[in-house]
Formats: C-alpha cells, sequence, structure tokens
C-alpha cells in the first residue's frame, strides 16, 4: 500500500472515530451521572451542537484542500457530511422521544408554533436531502442538479447556527461565534458564490 | 433572638480567615458544633479552588424538623436527580454545571438583610435563624412541593423550610410595604457566571426577584433552607432560597442575602431580560403559553432512567388553586402572566 493510500484511511478513520467516540462516551456518561440526573436537556443539547461542529468540520475541507493541496481531505466531505446528519437525526429523534414522549400532537404543534423549533425542523429535512442523494449512483443520475441541491449545505449551516442561538433562554455569544465561523467558511468561497449566482 | 441590630453585610468572599473561625467557634458553643464539624470533605467546601473538574459534594446538615403530612400523594423526585439538574446562571447556564461549579461556596456566615418599609429594619444571621426554628421544633417544616419550571418540566421536592410570613412579622412591615425584592449574592470571586456573560447567560447579576406582599404572606410562601432532611446544597440555593410552588421555578431566587420591602413593583431578572417571554407574577398557567415551551404539559422528572420519561398536564397554579387563586380574582391573568 502506497504512503497516500495509508494516509487516505488514517485521515478517514479519524472522521469516523472523531465522530463516533462521543456517542460511544454518552453509553457510560448518562449512567455515570455526567449529563446530571435528568439527562435529557444535555443529552439533546450535546447532539445538536454536535452535529452543528460535523457540519461546520465538512464545511472546512474545501478551504483547507485549496490551501494544503492534500488530495486524500476531498474524501472526508462525504462521511463528515453524513455524520453531522446522523448527529441532527439523533437530536431530533432525542427531543421526539426523551423530551416530548413521542406525542404527536404535541409534537406537531411545538414544531408549527416554535419558530426555532421550525427552523431545527426545516434543517433536518435539507439535511434529510442531502444525505439520501449522497449515494455515488444517485449522484452520477443527478448531474447537475446534484450540485445545485447541495449548494443548500450553505443556508443550512446558517440556519444551524439561528437555530442554537433562537433555543439558548438568554446570552448569544456562543451561537455567535457559530455564525462567525459559519460566515467565514461561506465567505472563503466567495468566488464560487458569485458564479452561483450570475447564472 | 433573631433580629440583630442593623450591620453591614458582611460579604463572605471578604471575611477573614481569623473572624471566619472565630465565628466557626461561636458556633460550635451555639450547638450547632456536630452539624458544622463533621465530614470529611471541609477542604473541598471552604476552599474557592477546586480540586478537580467535579469537587466533593458540599457538606449538608442534617435538619430536625416537622415531617410533611404523610398523606400526601405526591412522590418526591429522587434526591440525586434534584442535586444534579439545575438552573443557577450564577454557576453556569448548562443544566450540570451548578453542580459542577458551586461546591466551594462559602455558606458560613451567611446574613441576609431585611429593610425598606419596615418598622424595624435588620439583618438575620441565617445559622442562627436554622438553630433555633430547630429548636423551637414546629417552625422549621418539611414541605412537599410541586416544581414546575418555565422550560416544561417539573419535580417533586420535599423542601424544609420556614414561612416567609413567619419571618417577616418579626420586622414589622409598614402600610407601605406592598411588594418585596429579592436579591442573591453577588461574589463574582466565587460565583463565575457574575465574572462572565459567556458562562452567566448574559444576565446582569445579582439575580433580583420579586413579591407582592400578600403573596409574600400566604402560608404557602416559604424561605427554604434544606430538602431531603438536610440543609440545602449550594446548588439548590443554599443556605436560604425561596419557595413559591404556584409559581415558575425562577421566581424562587436562591442564596438570597437581601430582602427589601417597597411600594413599588420591582425589577425582576427575567422580565428585564425577556419582558414579553416573563412576566412579574409567572404563575404557573397552561392556559398562557411561553414562546419557547408550550405550557400546557410538562415533562416530570420521576425515578428511572432514561427512557422512562414521562408527560403529565400542568395545572393552574401548579395545582395550588384551590389555595391561591383568591389571590388574583380580581386580575386578567393573561395580560398579567
Amino acid at each position: 500500500m502506497s504512503v497516500k493510500k495509508v494516509f487516505a484511511l488514517v485521515l478517514h478513520g479519524g472522521v469516523h472515530l472523531a465522530a463516533l467516540l462521543p456517542l460511544a462516551w454518552l453509553f457510560w456518561a448518562i449512567p455515570a451521572g455526567e449529563l446530571g440526573g435528568d439527562p435529557v436537556e444535555e443529552l439533546i443539547h450535546f447532539l445538536g451542537l454536535g452535529a452543528l461542529r460535523l457540519l461546520l468540520l465538512s464545511l472546512l475541507i474545501s478551504p483547507l484542500l485549496k490551501s494544503l493541496k492534500i488530495a486524500a481531505l476531498f474524501k472526508l466531505r462525504r462521511p463528515l457530511g453524513l455524520w453531522a446528519y446522523t448527529w441532527a437525526s439523533l437530536h431530533f429523534f432525542a427531543w421526539l422521544a426523551l423530551d416530548l414522549v413521542f406525542e404527536w400532537g404535541l409534537i406537531g404543534e411545538e414544531i408549527i408554533q416554535r419558530s426555532y423549533i421550525l427552523l431545527g425542523f426545516c434543517l433536518w429535512l435539507i439535511l434529510s436531502a442531502l444525505a439520501l442523494t449522497s449515494l455515488p449512483r444517485l449522484m452520477r443520475a443527478m448531474q447537475s442538479k446534484w450540485q445545485k441541491l447541495h449548494w443548500w449545505i450553505y443556508p443550512a449551516a446558517i440556519m444551524g447556527c439561528i437555530h442554537f442561538w433562537w433555543s439558548l433562554k438568554s446570552g448569544w455569544l456562543e451561537p455567535a461565534v457559530y455564525l462567525l465561523i459559519t460566515l467565514v467558511l461561506i465567505g472563503l468561497r466567495q468566488q464560487k458564490l458569485l458564479r452561483i449566482f450570475a447564472r | 433572638m433573631l433580629i440583630k441590630s442593623k450591620q453591614p453585610l458582611l460579604e463572605s468572599a471578604t471575611t477573614p480567615e481569623n473572624v471566619y473561625s472565630e465565628r466557626r467557634a461561636i458556633l460550635k458553643g451555639l450547638g450547632l458544633g456536630g452539624l458544622l464539624l463533621a465530614g470529611p470533605s471541609r477542604a473541598g467546601f471552604f476552599s474557592k479552588e477546586a480540586s478537580g473538574p467535579v469537587p466533593a459534594a458540599a457538606k449538608r446538615y442534617p435538619l430536625s424538623y416537622q415531617k410533611a403530612a404523610s398523606a400526601s400523594p405526591l412522590v418526591p423526585t429522587p434526591e440525586n436527580k434534584i442535586l444534579t439538574h439545575n438552573n443557577f446562571y450564577e454557576f453556569g447556564t448548562g443544566k450540570t454545571d451548578p453542580f459542577k461549579n458551586s461546591q466551594g461556596l462559602r455558606l458560613e456566615p451567611w446574613t441576609l438583610s431585611v429593610e425598606g418599609e419596615v418598622a424595624k429594619p435588620g439583618t438575620l444571621d441565617v445559622w442562627e435563624l436554622i438553630n433555633g426554628a430547630q429548636k423551637q421544633g414546629a417552625q422549621l417544616q418539611e414541605r412537599i412541593y410541586r416544581m414546575r419550571c418555565v422550560e416544561a418540566w417539573s419535580m417533586v421536592i420535599p423542601w424544609i423550610g420556614i414561612e416567609l410570613g413567619q419571618i417577616l412579622k418579626q420586622f414589622e412591615p409598614t402600610s407601605k410595604a406592598k411588594y418585596l425584592a429579592f436579591e442573591t449574592l453577588y461574589d463574582p470571586q466565587q460565583m463565575p457566571g457574575q465574572q462572565s456573560r459567556r458562562i452567566g447567560g448574559g444576565i446582569d447579576y445579582p439575580y433580583v426577584e420579586g413579591l407582592r406582599m400578600d403573596e409574600a404572606m400566604h402560608p404557602l410562601t416559604i424561605l427554604s433552607v434544606g430538602l431531603y432532611g438536610k440543609t440545602l446544597a449550594p446548588q439548590n440555593g443554599a443556605p436560604i432560597r425561596l419557595v413559591v410552588p404556584w409559581k415558575y421555578g425562577f421566581k424562587g431566587i436562591k442564596s438570597i442575602v437581601k430582602i427589601r420591602l417597597v411600594e413599588k413593583m420591582p425589577p425582576t431578572t427575567w422580565n428585564i431580560l425577556a419582558a414579553k417571554e416573563y412576566g412579574f407574577y409567572a404563575n404557573v398557567n397552561p392556559a398562557v403559553d411561553h414562546p419557547r415551551w408550550s405550557q400546557g404539559s410538562e415533562r416530570a422528572i420521576t425515578e428511572g432512567g432514561l427512557f422512562s420519561a414521562k408527560r403529565q398536564k400542568t395545572l393552574p397554579f401548579n395545582g395550588y388553586g384551590d389555595e391561591v387563586a383568591g389571590l388574583y380574582s380580581a386580575m386578567n391573568l393573561k395580560k398579567w402572566f
């Protein structure tokens, strides 16, 4: 095996471990009381924030690729995106199952009435579409439509930050930092975005 | 004597070690010795620097009190959940932050000043108050109350405390006393949330809360000094905090150092922060939704693990309507939420 291939494998393994280990940690942390006597809220927050971080990491890949010229990085976008979707789905599921305990009437009301939950729900729908179309076969079949669909990752990242911001009772510093990072990551793609809008 | 002559409030942060040691000797002499000197965790309790991420739990002393009538249908939430699921932004905004960051809070000595529209303003020595109330037996009572957080979760807590009205009477409120303004300790050295807006959730400290005089004098309203048979843990608002069971939890101001009786409705922390979301009265009301949470139901925090959660209907006045609805009979509760 060439050095390049080993390097690519290590990078890949690193992404999977980084996304998986915190989830495995939960199996120890929750019974051990690390998330408090009532872990529901902390757990939902932990999963949501993790999803946002993975999403931003996936956006970091292209700029890194440009400056570092390491081709192996390119292939990390897909696993990072899929892991972000997995975490977002767990976040959504934890809210459905543990907080609202599958009371569908209430769940419907909450999604419609609470703007931050509605925003989060829309975001999850967008991520679902991106995740479903990440199958290589679909990717080829969709051709240029695929690229157009996956540009939604940029609004999705911004929505994630706003969802975080609105969900807080008070304080704005932490979500503002996430939003700033998101805007910088999007700003780095200025040329590409200008091309998208020029069409 | 519970009421001492008016003297400047001792900020615990500025209490020199020798004064503090003297106090311990005095308290020992008063018969609180066993109460105060027991336990191996004293070093962690009294030193400001925590030895690890989660310091040894602050010492809680056993109390003697009048037990609640056993007929209560309410089953208390397990103690460890009451101790590790808290909102106390002075120690961080996460639910476990108060437990993790508050164990070093210096609780002794602790004074509570009562001032404003009272004939006899003064300072309460909280540990003397606790000690005295234990001796008289009947004054320190267990009250098993529902606790409904505005965030749509609830617990059942076996508080130990004294009716606020009983304490207030000793200071002889004047006819001008229409409201009470409460204040939490302000001590950024001990409370990281007061040092940093990031940790403290962007709130202006000290935390302030208020009650109307008739609410304060209601027999359900207590100043709590303990739960589950022992003195309060810092994260629950030690050594003395307000409990008003028919109101959302944020009204229950913690670690109180000042009560001021006033003529006009005082400002309250969450109302200052978001007046549309948090009213002065904050009575539990399933008919008035909060923009963030439906108030029609609540997640009851009871026994069991992660998958044992259950939701229950939220009751008007948190189930205490028979006792307190009369206080608000002339008011539009949708306007005065």
